[in-house]
């Protein structure tokens, strides 16, 4: 589950890793308000104004701005809080803005040099550990940074029972060309931004930039925080920060019904039980001269209830032209599956689209024939390649 | 011969007495397969589909011989369950769950490691043997005794395979679902190494999916000492970047995580990719027809 900036910021602190301060608004009065708190805090006079969406490239799309003063903060929150934020990372339509951040300005000049660096903790899906990957060219794209300089990204594997030591704390502060307060700092930081990925069973904390000040604190400017969904039965705390206006409407429909379904921008829906089949689902359409609307994964025991839900929500996507059921009955009999699809069908009523049904394994003959035999306009198949070659019938 | 399971497998089913583990331990003893009791925490005692159940998993080794687990244990305490079974003994732990957080898992990995266990998945669908023994949640009657071992991260799409591989006449000697997780016990490349070494099998169907590396290790280790044919498909040409698609680990990341990125490396290795999951029993069965 992907968390907003200052969502993540609220964790790393309790963690204590060291954030500027912030105050979340959802409006330019609030956002006033809160720049006059931050003010009395810590004595700043400018303000960072950021706009809070899942999605990262939030400056180049205009939604991350510097207030000198509190009008500026009042005219900016105004300008961001509603606006579409397009980014790299959105849609071209954008994603709706309702809250800011309005942050403290750490870049304020003083004795040392501003520096900005990347820090992320991720798993290692080859060693099946945690590591820390870290470089000293921050603030902007990793993976640019890795086809550039692919030797100023470093790593530190972390053992998991051990959690990251002492001399890997330091060998980070090292390796970033840290000294002095700096150096304590950054040791203290990466230490305990670990602590906060573990103890809030993060799957991702990326934080970039880590900025170093003027007078040598060691801060997270900026936070991006996915935390493992399988996870969040012991964080209820974290699991009620879900930001449901930030999904596609459709899948937090599905989620409803426990239907796992990602929105994809093709013409045909499908509908299968499992998610290995239902990727294969998805890649067969695209050869057969589709596009695949979807991924719906109806679960490995496809009874007829989600049957007819999974064709509600499948249905609720104008673009879909066409729908491929594909079933492998195993403990599930293919027969029950076709009359629950069937009734659902009926249930729905007016369905404009070509279906095809593609049911194989247990009772697989019986379930084809109940399909034919119902009079609807529903397409059969018990064979694989069959099903492709209607796909590219109906779609012809 | 066979991998993993076989009709000599003592089978303990932990969660026994919950739904799921009632229901799939019933199909199981259908099957054939020799299921000697069950694990029900605070239950040890009682009989239940006229075995025994016990307590602690370590009971069941002592008094019924248990040397293969199976756990339908909930998330929460699955990953308990299989140290429990590691702790135990047991050889070759089955863990069907799914939804283990990768916290957890991390910790059994480690756990794992000075044990002489093999952990299978977990979120996966089991291993069978046809005809000796049914160790999970698959449909038994689609799998033939034969010649091909099969190794996949996914459930349903391993039924796909089994099935077309009957169909073909070639049958099965063992089918192995690893599991749709991060962090799983025994890999694409253990699970391959482990047919290489069964005599009885001829050819090897892998079935991979985006996210990680597991079908790039599995792939360097065909290239090095493969004398089987290995048909291999990878699952998720079409799908988005940074979307989980279902199981816990069909991310794409990185550009390694991708499908095309995973079939140019195993095509490079010598492994027969086919595009179409439509074509995989299809491609073994011309590769063994010598």
């Amino acid at each position: 589950m992907n968390l907003h900036e200052y969502q993540g910021k609220s964790i790393l602190q309790s963690y204590g890793v060291a954030v500027p301060e912030g105050i979340v608004a959802d409006s330019p009065e609030s956002a006033v308000e809160a720049a006059k708190t931050l003010q009395k805090q810590t004595g700043t006079a400018m303000w960072v104004v950021k706009a809070q969406i899942h999605a990262g490239g939030r400056g180049k799309g205009g939604g991350v701005k510097l207030a000198k003063s509190l009008d500026q903060v009042k005219e900016l929150a105004d300008k961001i809080i509603g606006m579409h934020l397009v980014t790299p990372q959105t849609s071209a339509e954008g994603k709706l803005v309702s809250k800011v951040l309005i942050q403290q300005d750490i870049y304020f000049p003083g004795k040392a040099e501003i520096q900005e660096y990347y820090m992320s903790v991720l798993l290692n899906r080859k060693t099946g550990r945690n590591m820390l990957m870290y470089s000293p060219r921050g603030g902007m794209d990793i993976e640019k940074v890795a086809e550039e300089t692919p030797d100023q990204i470093f790593t530190e594997e972390i053992d998991p029972c051990m959690g990251l030591q002492g001399f890997q704390a330091r060998r980070i502060a090292f390796n970033l060309g840290l000294s002095g307060t700096s150096f304590k700092n950054m040791v203290k930081f990466a230490s305990a931004l670990y602590k906060a990925y573990v103890g809030s069973d993060a799957s991702l904390f990326e934080i970039n930039p880590v900025v170093r000040t003027s007078d040598e604190g060691v801060f997270a400017v900026d936070a991006k925080v996915s935390i493992d969904n399988n996870a969040l039965f012991r964080h209820p705390d974290i699991a009620h920060m879900r930001d449901l206006a930030e999904e596609d409407p459709i899948e937090v429909e599905a989620s409803r019904y426990d239907l796992n379904y990602v929105k994809l921008n093709g013409n045909v829906g499908c509908m299968v039980n499992g998610a290995g089949l239902a990727m294969a689902t998805m890649d067969m359409i695209k050869m057969s001269g589709g596009d695949p609307a979807n991924f719906l994964d109806v679960g490995g025991s496809a009874n007829a209830k989600r049957v007819e839900e999974g064709f509600r929500i499948i249905l609720k996507d104008e673009n879909v032209k066409a729908i491929l059921v594909n079933i492998f009955g195993g403990i599930v009999r293919c027969d029950r599956v076709a009359q629950g699809i069937v009734d659902a069908y009926k249930n729905i009523g007016d369905i404009r689209i070509p279906i095809i049904v593609r049911l194989q394994g247990t009772n697989a003959a019986e379930g084809k024939e109940l399909i034919d035999k119902s009079g609807l306009k529903v397409h059969s198949a018990i064979a694989l390649e069959d099903a492709a070659r209607l796909v590219n019938e109906v779609l012809a | 011969m066979s991998v993993l399971v076989d009709k000599n497998s003592r089978v303990v089913v932990q969660g026994f007495t919950g739904s799921e583990g009632t229901f799939h331990a019933q199909q199981m003893i259908e099957y054939g397969t020799q299921v000697v009791g069950g694990v029900t925490p605070g239950k040890g005692g009682q009989t239940h589909l006229d075995r025994p159940v016990f307590n602690t998993v370590r009971e069941a080794v002592e008094q019924q011989g248990a040397n293969v687990s199976v756990i339908f244990v909930p998330p929460a305490f699955a990953a308990d369950a299989i140290m429990e079974a590691a702790d135990a003994g047991i050889g070759v732990i089955i863990c069907i769950t799914e939804g283990i957080p990768t916290k957890d898992m991390m910790m059994v990995m480690e756990f794992l490691k000075d044990k002489k266990s093999r952990l299978v998945g977990p979120n996966c669908p089991g291993v069978i043997t046809p005809g000796e023994a049914k160790v999970g949640i698959m449909p038994g009657f689609i799998h033939e005794p034969g010649r091909v071992g099969v190794v996949s991260r996914s459930g349903t799409l391993t039924y796909e395979a089994v099935n077309q591989l009957t169909k073909a006449g070639l049958g099965q000697t063992t089918a192995i679902g690893i599991g749709g997780d991060p962090i799983i016990g025994t890999t694409t490349r253990d699970a391959i190494e482990l047919f290489m070494h069964d005599p009885k099998t001829d050819g090897i169907v892998m079935i991979g999916e985006i996210g990680g590396t597991m079908e790039a290790d599995a792939a360097e280790y065909v290239k090095a000492n493969s004398h089987k044919p290995v048909v291999g498909f990878i699952a998720g040409a079409t799908a988005p970047k940074g979307r989980t698609m279902g199981h816990a680990g069909a991310i794409i990341g990185g550009k390694d995580d991708t499908a095309e990125a995973k079939k140019k490396i195993m095509r490079e290795c010598g492994i027969h990719v086919v595009d179409s999951p439509a074509d995989i029993g299809k491609k073994m069965a011309e590769l063994l027809k010598d």
